[in-house]
């Protein structure tokens, strides 16, 4: 795919260690290339989308994540012109998009039941597009020709969608979306139809087509592990509204609040109260817990209200042996349940207040050289940093 | 519970078919029949078939009938589809209520009050009772049966798909030619066959609304069968219920053999994944 | 969280420009729309609202011996002022003669005792098409569907030729011993009631088959596994699922048999009443344009009742599945 010449693009390509420092959104002086300000959608009464503000930087691999009926499609369909907002406005490259038709929009979108024109062959759905803004034939067949190449659908170009398996129909629907090399593209749940294996290998050549046509992506998802593997930046969705954007890694240590540590992986949530600041960091007590806790750092001052602590699950130690200070970040109890998993092990620990923590250990040792067994009593510990404030 | 049939089912179909079927096949089987008296059975001719053709009045009334039949499922085919769009497409405007109610009324409204009421309206604004009058009664009933079989087409296929021809920037009049009317074809071949039916085959609206000149073939068979059976009447309805069967059995055998070609094919895409 | 500044404001004067043919274009497209709609929606203005609006006024009206044949609702009188010459008398001579309540009523007689027999008849045909192996299915279907599109009128008219007392079933009773005297069915209102359940046993049996078809079988294994003998599993477990199918088909054949004329008229005697049928002859022998109009509006009062309830049921129904 030619058009992936600038800079930033090459910058990006290349070493993953230059893709992982490619952050736009960081840079004040980089202007976003959609800018969804303050954006409401109601249906009669009720709100699908409330007060969404975001940018999204041109090259993006941007994932709207959320939980089934939160307003991701009606976002995405916001995008592509389908549905007009309530209130607040979409910018298009500093352009407001109010108005303009989906027909006319330089946007394309990828539908969740891929939406192919069931009387067509695979040629005519690619060349769908191109036709309707009348590019000379020759032109036409070069870029159908090249697309039909990137998504690999050579044999099956005469063919009509109902004689396609589900994975081929998914790539004649991004073929499609990606003929006209549009501005943006827009992709609901792309691979919700494929089974596990197909996703995850399709996964991979998604991304290396967004990369190879340096085109922004916003990819609609209610799939975490999906939304980590691809995303540059994450927007978790929740009633309509935005509770977090960041990066994988971001979203993962760093949750903002109880829903996003929760909806991303496993964690478990501790209440605490009293904080005392040390340093960067606060310090405090935590009745459940049976222990005071310092936590990683943090600006705030916590007051007097009670605050929230998240801990994953695999960043717990578990150890017979009590460990030298066990005043702090260290709880008691008795191992409750084990689930072996076969690279990893659960145990669930049940704390001597009565709440329950999920500690995972890889299987170094074989299953039955296990240290650790049910009834035994153990001590749970971490490093300071693995105990991340939340706001709410 | 088997999936198979007893014999108390094989036995309500049996009979039931033989019901539906038998008055047919004996009005068949008697149109052959050399003797007038219908009841008696006098050997095989096909005396009346020709003696049909020799009858002027029936031959008119049958070009008129098929003239009114075929411009009025034309018509109504366009506002049928026009009205199955609108009803499934268009969201809501002034007066979708008072639209839809005016689609499905004229379908359970009895004969004798729509034959009534446009014949009091032709006679209302003075308009000459006759080829006219009755056609644009029939387009008038007819659109609304179009109208519902394309919108249950409408409403069940994907609307993502028009919503992709769009974005894909091809603006809405377009996207109706070239995707939505391509995929509905079918119905909208239903709806024209189900207009030509019922406009050939309608007595009561066609007796209210037509004037001299303008006889249709119910009517005369209707004023004909009035006096007894006859086997010439026989032949005519014959030639009808084969012409009818002919073309239904044609059209569903051709659309059943296209399903089944997809259905193989589908299989064969999902198995050579 | 991306906190984003409020954009500058984007109206600037070559963009409004710019903008200009876009909003005409856009003015196109919605014309475009209204065209579309105001088409089929004047038509059925004119030809069906319209019509039935004047079926109203003329029944307030009275009989003439001129053409057309009725007085005139509203005339202009001098200075401008118009008069109104309608009144309810129509509706009080139909009330006066017991000829239309007998009509009336002897017509909702006629329609619900053959929308039952055609439940009787129909049900085991529907049932039995649904447990027939699937590859039949199409074949029995077509069979139920074809009558459905061969003519009415020599459907009914088939039957003249059976039921007459020389007729063929008749003859066949007769040589079979079984009877010595010939039956008089014909010209009576059992000749009716075949007429009805022979020409609207299609609209009976397609809701029902569609319903028993997607009935799941294994909750009739469920009942006799939980001890259900197969008849007592039919009464409990599959009539109760097939309601909607029993309802909607039941409907189906009740309203359109109260307007019924072909067949009373053709089936039925001299002494059977139906209100189709004492329109046409107000009508057409009568001539009396007014007093049909009155019977006319009344059957649809009549009728608006079991339509209002078919079409609720057919929305519930609806909702149910989505
Ligand atoms: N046209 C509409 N009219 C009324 N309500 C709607 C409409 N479209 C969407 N909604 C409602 O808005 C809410 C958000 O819908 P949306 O399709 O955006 O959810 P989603 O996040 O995409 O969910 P999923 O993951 O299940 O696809 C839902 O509760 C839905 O019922
Ligand atoms: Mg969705």
């Amino acid at each position: 795919m030619s058009g992936a010449g600038t800079a930033s693009n090459q910058a990006r390509s290349g070493s993953s260690a230059a893709r992982q420092r490619w952050a736009p959104w960081e840079d004040p002086n980089e202007k976003p290339h959609v800018r969804i300000v303050g954006v409401t959608k109601r249906f009669g009464d009720f709100v699908a989308v409330d007060n969404v503000s975001l940018d999204i930087y041109k090259r993006e691999f941007f994932s709207l994540l959320g939980p089934s009926g939160c307003g991701k499609t009606t976002l995405l369909r916001m995008l592509a012109g389908f549905e007009t907002p309530s209130e607040g406005q979409i910018l298009l490259e500093g352009e407001d998009m109010s108005g303009v038709p989906p027909y006319e929009r330089p946007v394309n979108m990828m539908f969740q039941s891929y939406a192919l024109f069931p009387h067509m062959s695979v040629e005519k759905n690619i060349a769908f597009g191109l036709k309707q803004d009348r590019v000379p034939k020759a032109e036409i067949d070069r870029r159908v020709a090249e697309v039909i190449e990137m998504v690999q659908l050579g044999q099956f170009a005469k063919r009509k969608p109902h004689q396609l398996s589900g994975g081929q129909k998914q790539r004649v629907a991004l073929a499609r979306s990606l003929v006209k090399k549009p501005k943006m593209l827009l992709l609901d749940e792309p691979l919700g139809a494929l089974d596990k294996n197909l996703r995850t290998q399709t996964q991979f050549e998604l991304m290396n087509i967004q990369e190879e046509t340096g085109i922004t992506f916003v990819i609609v998802t209610h799939d975490q592990e999906e939304a980590m593997t691809v995303s540059s930046r994450i927007a978790v969705m929740d009633h309509g509204r935005i509770v977090q954007v960041s990066t994988p890694g971001e979203l993962y240590e760093a949750p903002l609040t109880r829903y996003v540590a929760d909806f991303i992986g496993e964690v478990n949530i501790l209440e605490g109260r009293g904080a005392q600041r040390e340093g960067d960091h606060l310090v405090l007590q935590c009745p459940d817990a049976g222990c005071a806790i310092q936590t990683g750092p943090y600006a705030e001052d916590g007051g007097d209200e009670s605050l929230w602590i998240a801990l994953r699950p695999e960043k717990v130690r578990i150890s017979k042996e009590p460990p030298a200070d066990s005043s702090r970040n260290c709880m008691t109890g008795e191992v409750w349940d084990i689930g072996y998993l076969g690279n990893l092990s659960t145990y669930h620990v049940k704390l001597d207040s009565g709440k329950m923590i999920t500690a995972t250990q890889a299987n170094m040792a074989r299953l039955i050289e296990r240290p650790i067994t049910w009834e035994d009593r153990v001590y749970l510990t971490w490093a300071p940093d693995a105990a991340v404030v939340l706001r709410d | 519970m088997r999936q198979g049939l007893t014999w108390f089912n094989i036995a309500s179909l049996l009979l039931g078919f033989l019901f539906l079927y038998l008055p047919i096949a004996l009005l068949i089987i008697y149109s052959f029949n050399e003797s007038r008296l219908v009841t008696v059975w006098a050997g095989f001719s096909t005396k009346w078939y020709a003696e049909m053709l020799q009858n002027q009045g029936l031959l008119n009334a049958g070009w008129v009938t098929l003239k009114v039949a075929f411009t009025s499922s034309c018509f109504a085919t366009v506002l049928g589809t026009m009205a199955g769009l609108i009803m499934s497409r268009f969201g809501s405007f002034h007066g979708r209520t008072l639209f839809s109610g005016m689609i499905y009324a004229p379908l359970v409204m009895p004969e004798v009050i729509t034959g009534l009421s446009l014949l009091l309206m032709f006679v209302a604004v003075a308009l000459d009772r006759g080829f006219v009058t009755v056609t644009l009664a029939h387009i008038t009933f007819s659109m609304c049966y179009v109208a519902v079989v394309v919108q249950s087409r409408l409403a069940g296929f994907d609307r993502s798909i028009e919503e992709a021809a769009m974005d894909l920037g091809c603006p809405p009049g377009r996207t109706f030619f070239q995707i939505t009317l391509p995929i509905i074809a079918p119905a909208v071949v239903a709806g024209w066959l189900l207009s030509f039916t019922l406009s050939l085959d309608d007595l009561v609206i066609a007796s209210f609304t037509t004037g001299p000149g303008a006889t249709t073939l119910p009517m005369k068979i209707y004023s004909q069968v009035r006096l007894g059976v006859t086997p010439e009447i026989n032949a005519v309805c014959t030639i009808l219920v084969g012409l009818v069967a002919t073309g239904v059995l044609t059209a569903s055998l051709i659309t059943r053999r296209q399903e089944m070609r997809r259905e193989a094919e589908e299989r064969q895409a999902i198995a050579n994944s | 969280m991306s906190s984003s500044p409020p954009p500058a404001a984007p109206a600037t004067a070559p963009q409004a420009a710019v903008e200009s043919p876009e909003v005409a274009r856009q003015g196109t497209q919605k014309l475009l729309k209204y065209l579309v709609i105001a088409v089929p929606y004047l038509w059925l203005l004119a030809f069906f609202l319209a019509p039935f609006l004047i079926v109203l006024k003329i029944s307030l009206v009275e009989v003439r011996v001129a053409m057309p044949p009725y007085s005139e609702l509203i005339t202009f009188v001098e200075d401008g002022w118009i008069a109104f010459h309608g009144s309810l008398e129509n509706y009080l001579w139909l009330w006066d003669d017991p000829l239309y309540i007998n009509s009336y009523l002897s017509s909702l007689k006629i329609a619900a005792t053959s929308t039952v027999l055609t439940l009787l008849v129909g049900y085991p045909i529907a049932y039995g098409m649904a447990r027939a192996p699937r590859r039949w299915r199409f074949a029995l279907l077509m069979l139920v569907i074809l009558p459905f599109w061969t003519s009415f009128l020599i459907r009914v008219y088939a039957w003249i030729g059976i039921l007459k007392k020389e007729g063929l079933l008749n003859l066949a009773l007769t040589h079979l011993g079984l009877i010595s005297e010939p039956l008089t069915i014909l010209n009576t209102d059992i000749a009716v009631y075949i007429g009805i359940v022979y020409s609207y046993l299609p609209f009976m049996v397609l809701p029902l088959y569609a319903n028993l078809e997607k009935m799941d079988l294994s909750l009739l294994e469920a009942a006799a596994d939980l001890g259900c003998r197969p008849i007592k599993a039919f009464w409990v477990v599959t009539v109760p699922l097939s309601m909607t199918g029993i309802v909607a088909g039941c409907f189906l054949v009740f309203i359109p048999a109260v307007g019924e004329f072909v067949i009373p008229d053709l089936l039925g005697g001299s002494e059977t009443l139906m209100i189709g049928k004492t329109l046409w002859t107000e009508f057409f022998n009568n001539r009396d344009w007014p007093v049909s109009s009155a019977v006319a509006v009344i059957l649809l009062l009549v009728l608006i009742i079991p339509i209002v309830l078919f079409q609720r049921q057919q929305q519930r129904s609806a909702e149910a599945e989505a």
